[in-house]
């Protein structure tokens, strides 16, 4: 009591006005940077070699754009869904009881972590020199025929030319998708075994089958530490499918840049648009990265946290106030 | 199929020898460690069975074997007269498949120490879950009993909140509407009050008490002295791995018999 009238008597006292801490590095790193930035400014615009004016010619030619649509930006979305729903499968198949799939999901992940996806993409554009037919059916087929006496047995079931199936395009989207699985797998696998272990205990309680607490349980909790690194993958896939020079994919961006500087002898210029290009690209998908972490971060980010905690002392009290 | 083994099998149902738990010498160990060496618990259809003890005694592991949260090494808990976790046939026992044991565990509810809630789903979600998902009940039938459930708890207005947005234990009586929304015929709660702030606890004690009275069979690890008195029809005293001491619950905690018990409730009250 007698405090509380000490307070309110004594005045408010008047607020800090004080000299700020003075920040000289700041300024001499600025005029540094300054200088630097000049410096490459003035080659831009000095040096021939940019011929600016060939570049923005060129780069927005009907086959320029076809590749960046269909060899680019198509290639990244499929690539990424196969690659996340298999990643997810591979990812179940190293989290499961049965050791057999286990194995299965660690050699599947080793492999295809462990060759570089340019290595991978020259091997799967060049599979049509291991088979002219791509063909299913028994393995061993006619040497097993010989051991009994059977001359050229073969037990095919059925097959395609691999001309047919395996094009530039499918070897290009195989490749990527199959390498993205593996590293899709990694980071599904974290995001389920961040959730407590006391969900899943709680929910086979309840008598829930496996499938059914993963789908219902687990995975909605995992999307929240799956979904960042995701984005960061697409974007790295965005820029990986310049990888497909080398399957060859022809229509495909940077093939497509590529080929009109060795054709023109320009090579600078269209490697420079290049550079554009993908700059311009890559940042949307980093726009649209920061709104999805946004939303998938809900109700788990500090403010969040302080504004779960203010609602449960507010319940605490049987205020009504929690929403 | 699985709906098929629960009437299905063998032994005496509780309505018949009113035995809802028997437990016959009951082995667990984690490595070499061995967490329970021999208990034997009967426990009748409605009674309330209070599991009191020192942390490590054991009681906590025992009573996650009777859902098959863990599996035993030795000896056999029947569960209404089912053996739970394996199957006897031809003079041998069979591990039961994953499906089956989610089939017995459907009639067993039980709520944990830490909730354990849904934090993606609000609170009537959580409730209405199971009896959607792994019973099949129409939405709607569940959604009605979902919501008388939370009421009975107390928490009819708080249905679309999420688990963060509750007090603890208003986190805990839903997660006991949870359980009871399986309809189960026994309940098992593992400490439940012990992660609650102190003024919190009386609230789910509250509603315990009234399934108490409504008949539900209960086996309930608990460190409230006071719960175990005036609601446990009976009390076990375990310690080390095995059960030292049982009976009236009033009678043992006035006059405990072994040293173990005296000890520890000299500490407790």
């Amino acid at each position: 009591m007698a405090s509380e009238e000490v307070t309110t008597v004594r005045a408010r006292p008047e607020p800090i006005k004080a000299v700020p801490v003075r920040h000289p590095g700041r300024w001499i790193l600025v005029a540094v940077l300054a200088v630097l930035a000049a410096m490459f400014v003035h080659v831009l615009v000095t040096n021939k070699a940019f011929n600016w004016s060939f570049m923005v010619d060129k780069m927005f030619r009907p086959p320029i754009i076809e590749g960046l649509l269909r060899g680019t930006v198509l290639m990244t979305v499929l690539a990424m869904l196969i690659g996340v729903v298999l990643g997810v499968l591979v990812a179940i198949m190293r989290l499961s009881d049965n050791p057999i799939l286990r194995g299965v999901g660690w050699l599947y992940t080793w492999f295809f972590r462990a060759v570089p996806r340019l290595v991978l993409l020259a091997v799967f554009g060049n599979i049509g020199i291991l088979w002219s037919r791509i063909e299913f059916g028994v393995p061993f087929d006619t040497q097993l025929g010989q051991l009994f006496g059977i001359d050229n047995l073969q037990l095919r079931l059925f097959g395609f030319s691999s001309r047919d199936i395996i094009t530039g395009f499918m070897a290009g989207l195989l490749g990527l998708a199959l390498s993205e699985a593996a590293y899709m797998a990694e980071i599904v696998r974290a995001g389920i075994q961040s959730v407590d272990g006391g969900q899943t205990e709680a929910a086979q309680a309840l008598g829930m089958s496996r499938g059914q607490l993963l789908r219902r349980v687990v995975l909605p909790q995992a999307m929240r530490v799956i979904i960042p690194p995701t984005g960061n993958e697409t974007i790295a896939m965005l820029k990986d499918t310049s990888l497909l020079l080398y399957v060859p994919v022809t229509v495909e961006l940077f093939f497509q840049l590529d080929a009109v500087g060795k054709r023109t002898f320009q090579i600078f210029p269209m490697y420079v648009a290049a550079c554009l290009w993908y700059l311009f690209l890559t940042s949307i998908l980093l726009v649209g990265q920061h709104y999805l972490e946004r939303h998938f971060g809900k109700g788990y980010g500090p403010t969040a946290q302080a504004r779960d905690r203010l609602r449960t002392m507010a319940a605490q009290q049987g205020g009504g106030g929690a929403q | 199929m699985s709906e098929l083994t629960v009437p299905a099998q063998a032994g005496a149902p509780a309505a018949e020898s009113g035995l809802m738990v028997q437990a016959e010498q009951v082995h667990k160990s984690f490595g070499h460690l061995e967490v329970l060496k021999g208990i034997d618990l009967e426990v009748r259809s409605g009674e309330v069975c209070c599991l009191l003890g020192p942390s490590g005694s054991g009681k906590s592991t025992f009573l996650r074997c009777i859902n098959h949260l863990e599996k035993i090494n030795a000896g056999s808990i029947r569960v209404d007269g089912e053996l739970i976790g394996y199957r006897e046939h031809g003079g041998k026992l069979h591990e039961l498949r994953q499906k089956e044991v989610a089939a017995q565990r459907r009639s067993i509810g039980m709520v944990f120490q830490r909730f354990n809630l849904f934090p993606h789903m609000t609170a009537l979600e959580n409730v209405i879950e199971a009896p959607v998902r792994v019973k099949r009940e129409a939405k709607v039938a569940a959604r009605e009993r979902a919501e008388s459930l939370l009421a009975r708890v107390g928490l009819g207005d708080k249905m679309g909140n999420y688990p963060g947005q509750l007090s603890g234990g208003q986190q805990q009586r839903v997660a006991i509407a949870r359980a009871l929304a399986m309809q189960p015929k026994l309940m098992l709660f593992d400490e439940p009050t012990s992660a609650l702030d102190p003024e919190l606890v009386g609230e789910v004690l509250d509603v315990m008490k009234d399934l108490a009275r409504d008949g539900m069979t209960m086996i309930v690890v608990t460190h409230e002295i006071g719960f175990a008195r005036e609601v446990g029809d009976r009390l076990v005293f375990m310690d080390g791995g095995v059960v030292v001491e049982q009976g009236n619950p009033r009678e043992v905690i006035a006059n405990p018999v072994h040293d173990r018990t005296k000890a520890f409730l000299a500490k407790v009250l």
